[in-house]
């Protein structure tokens, strides 16, 4: 069954089993391989897309429900939310090994995208949902706030 | 892993000597095109390109392109390494590129290791003055180059931020514009280092990584991103116990999924072939498989700690020894003693163990992570009977590694040879599941010890004995060769050489065996030394009478000067004034490991009956700090990974040995909610670079053990301390 969607702003059609991961429809058949493998059952946050406007695990999104839909992974994910999270992230150095990075940078900018001016709390609670091994977690609520700031001025 | 790692693998010394003495360069031309032609250099160098080395390439466009040897795992020495190069040629750090050396033992030996290989945080230390002279050579060729192009002496031309320039003529030109003249210059014998006063890149601040932008837009490429034409995707089933091995397979279900092109049984388990990673996982889940559990480890976590801790109780071979431990113990005021447990750690890095495999009967390339490139090159090579000159390998990006990636027997490296090897010519991506990594073993070690110290009345320590037991990490590997008197130093390293004046003292380790594989796990042995040393000191001092920071003071080795600073100048950042009386407590630990000294403190409340760590005040002397920024994140680093195995972290057997532990539900690393503010104050030294991938994290466990002690008033003596 061949399901038609719109990622990074293009329209494309997969034809593929529809239990089929978005995860796996954007690495292996679209190639776009930011979007990051890193447990599979909704626990990392690696795979972290924008599916309609939300920050969203597409390790447990199968495509057959995504007829319609608008998805925009790490190579698409532009405007000034990202921009900044993007500039913030380079600036302070955050990324270590960067496997867990584009994952992250989805869900900050998610998260700028709706709490413009999130409180620590507000971080904390929606990055939880992200693992770094490599720990830079300091660094990342530092380029969130640093983003923030950027954005209002 | 571990630094002490030589005689092994000592590679024959290459016809240019390009190894001799102190880790010297040849230069030459002539040799990085030939370097290039007999390995697999991931891109060519440009037509007209300069490359004065195996290290540099400066092309026309005017970049500096270094090969880095070692692999990048985080740690940052696709930043470090250029910048030592750009240092010496005066380059601007904008035209500076990083790109993962080929696998060539020859060229990019680790001075420390002889052979290629990433670990022990070698890394930067090992290639100081081998990158610095690098850069210097390529200066005086660009410098020689412009000398002859505008007949003016070179003592008078200057080079800055990338310019090359002569004042008296106003003549200026880029690296790039030398780049072809350079390169048909000859190669200097000698080449004068900069003084240290005069560094402007090394111990800057303000220096971007290099790979910051690329790992922060999914640009960078990592080993699972690598696609060639026609690759299948190879998922493994591995036995479901230690030691297991395959009995027999029903791949009939597995087959019959779309996409599942092939099963095959390999020496490590059963093998998935399929179209895409989606049909891959599908076929692991339906195949079906007998296990012969004949050989297998089938006890479980509780009744190896039984074991471990008799054993540790009557560990008897010797480490280290000084005075009258037995003697001193007997004649004691008073005795403590206290038994420590850490399970079996995970390293768990995000990017599961994967590698791509592509051949065609007579040549084999791979793209993988590989930290000790060198043997697992001899090991692909081994297993398809293919000569090593046939075997290229791509260092690429990789998700962490933690110690994973650099194992001695290069089981990793097996499994990719033997997937090509039954699936036959074509290309491969083997991708392990997060279950794979999580149950495949390669684990910190279980590790039991067993303290005892004598008071006298004044509450003197008098007598120290630490009794361990734990598995070898070198026992059945190459390494193994260099365990002298039955002693492999991984298991007890920080345990012993302590910065403490203990004139009666005895470390004692008994070696114990088990099916479960063992590995070096992110500062390896200090990981619970550290732990075990640094808590029951805290108990002693206090039965004693004393503070936790002017206690170890007091008892500070007169030759032990950089212990002694790190420690002034943490308890001077945290304003120390004891474990403090409030809501909030405070510890201290420090530890030296892999050359470096740290020491820290934690600030810690009670939430919800389980230690949440506010704050960390870090203290480091890791000699020159090449970039300090980069120092800081791994201390930061260090920290939060170190924290995450002492709050949360175990892999336990269940009874029959099967591991209880699946995902990341199960294991359940550090979140960014639990992560504490952490200050990192770098002691200035002139000292040569030491390790810092490792040493941030042997003593956050023992500060926050310290810190919550003294507000629980529990002694958190098995690990983790939140049990899941
Ligand atoms: S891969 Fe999707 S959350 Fe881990
Ligand atoms: S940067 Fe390595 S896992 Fe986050």
């Amino acid at each position: 069954m061949a399901i038609t969607l719109t990622v990074n702003d293009e329209e494309v059609t997969l034809d593929l089993d529809p239990d089929t991961p978005l995860l796996w429809a954007l690495r292996d058949h679209l190639r776009l391989t930011g979007t990051k493998f890193g447990c599979g059952i909704a626990q990392c946050g690696a795979c972290t897309v924008m599916l309609d406007g939300f920050a969203q695990r597409s390790c447990v999104t199968p495509i057959g429900a995504l007829e319609g839909a608008t998805v925009q992974t790490i190579e698409g994910l532009d405007g000034p939310e990202a921009e900044a999270v993007q500039a913030a992230w380079t600036e302070i150095n955050v990324p270590q090994c960067g496997y867990c990075q584009s994952g992250q940078v989805v869900s900050a900018t998610s998260l700028l995208r709706e709490v413009p001016k999130p409180s620590d709390q507000e971080i904390d609670d929606a990055m939880a949902g992200n693992l770094c091994r490599c720990a830079t977690y300091a660094r990342i609520r530092k380029a969130i706030r640093q983003a923030s700031d950027s954005l209002e001025a | 892993m571990h630094p002490i790692v030589k005689p092994a693998f000592a590679p024959r010394p290459t016809r240019r000597g390009f190894l001799a003495g102190t880790g010297g360069l040849i230069l030459g031309l002539h040799l990085a095109p030939q370097a290039r032609a007999e390995s697999s250099a991931p891109t060519a160098p440009t037509p007209g390109a300069f490359v004065p080395n195996a290290f540099i390439r400066v092309a026309p466009d005017d970049t500096v392109t270094v090969l880095v040897k070692h692999i990048e795992i985080g740690q940052g020495a696709n930043t470090g390494l250029p910048l030592l190069v750009a240092e010496e040629m005066d380059a601007d750090w904008s035209q500076m590129r990083a790109e993962q050396a080929p696998s060539n033992p020859q060229l990019y030996a680790n001075a420390a290791f002889g052979i290629q290989g990433t670990g022990g945080s070698t890394g930067l230390s090992n290639s100081y003055m081998t990158m610095r002279r690098a850069g210097a050579a390529a200066r005086a060729m660009l410098v020689s180059a412009a000398a002859d192009l505008w007949g003016v002496p070179a003592a008078e031309i200057t080079v800055s931020k990338g310019v090359v320039a002569h004042g008296p003529t106003g003549n200026e030109a880029s690296f790039g514009a030398l780049a072809e003249a350079a390169a048909k210059g000859p190669v200097p014998e000698d080449v004068a280092l900069k003084d240290p006063a005069d560094f402007t890149l090394i111990g800057a601040e303000g220096i971007t990584r290099l790979d910051a932008r690329s790992k922060s837009t999914g640009q960078a490429e990592f080993t699972i991103d690598v696609y060639r034409d026609g690759m299948q995707v190879v998922a493994m089933v591995h036995p479901p116990k230690f030691g297991a091995t395959v009995a027999s397979v029903d791949d009939s279900e597995a087959l019959a999924i779309p996409g599942v092109r092939a099963v095959r049984q390999l020496p490590s388990g059963v093998a998935i072939y399929a179209d895409d990673t989606f049909a891959a996982f599908r076929g692991r889940d339906a195949v079906v498989v007998e296990w012969d559990e004949s050989a297998a480890e089938t006890r479980g976590t509780d009744e190896i700690v039984e074991t471990f801790t008799a054993a540790a109780r009557t560990a008897s071979l010797v480490a280290e020894e000084a005075g009258d431990a037995d003697a001193a113990l007997a004649g004691a005021e008073r005795v403590i003693e206290a038994e420590y447990v850490f399970p079996y750690l995970a390293h768990a890095a995000m990017e599961p163990l994967d590698g791509v495999i592509e051949w065609d009967g007579s040549a084999a390339e791979i793209w993988s992570g590989m930290q000790i490139p060198t043997t697992s090159h001899a090991t692909l090579a081994g297993v398809m009977g293919l000569g090593q000159e046939a075997v290229t390998i791509n260092t690429m990006y990789t998700g962490g590694s933690f110690g994973r990636r650099a194992t001695p027997d290069n089981h990793f490296a097996a499994e990719l040879a033997n997937v090509a090897m039954a699936g036959g010519p074509g290309a491969y991506k083997l991708l392990w599941t997060r279950e794979n990594d999580m149950q495949g073993g390669y684990y910190r070690p279980l590790t039991v010890h067993r303290l005892r110290a004598g008071l006298d009345g004044a509450g003197n320590i008098t007598g120290w004995v630490n009794q361990l037991a734990n598995q070898s990490i070198m026992r059945g590997s190459p390494f193994e060769a260099m365990m002298q008197g039955g002693l492999d130093p991984t298991s007890y390293e920080g345990a012993n050489d302590l910065p403490y004046e203990l004139p009666n003292r005895r470390l004692a380790w008994a070696e114990m065996r088990s099916p479960v594989p063992v590995l070096w796990w992110r500062a390896v042995g200090h990981t619970h030394t550290a732990y075990a040393v640094e808590t029951f000191l805290d108990e002693v001092l206090e039965t004693g009478g004393r503070d936790p920071v002017q206690g170890r003071l007091d008892m500070m080795r007169a030759d032990r000067p950089r212990d002694r600073a790190v420690l002034e100048r943490v308890a001077e950042m945290a304003g120390w004034s004891g474990p403090g009386t409030g809501d909030r407590r405070y510890g201290v630990a420090m530890a030296r490991s892999f050359g470096s000294y740290v020491a820290q403190v934690a600030e810690v409340e009670d939430r919800d009956g389980a230690p949440h760590v506010t704050r960390v005040w870090c203290a480091v002397d890791c000699g020159l700090a090449v970039t300090p920024d980069v120092v800081r994140a791994q201390m930061e680093g260090g920290i939060g990974y170190g924290l995450s195995s002492i709050l949360g972290e175990a892999v336990t057997l269940e009874p029959g040995g099967r591991v209880a532990q699946v995902n990341f539900d199960g294991y359940t690393p550090l979140r960014l909610p639990e992560m504490p503010r952490i200050e990192v104050s770098i002691l200035p030294s002139a000292e040569p670079p030491s390790g810092v991938g490792e040493p941030g994290l042997p003593p956050i466990g023992p500060a926050v053990a310290n810190a919550w002690r003294a507000l629980s008033g529990q002694a958190v003596r098995r690990l983790p301390m939140r049990p899941a």
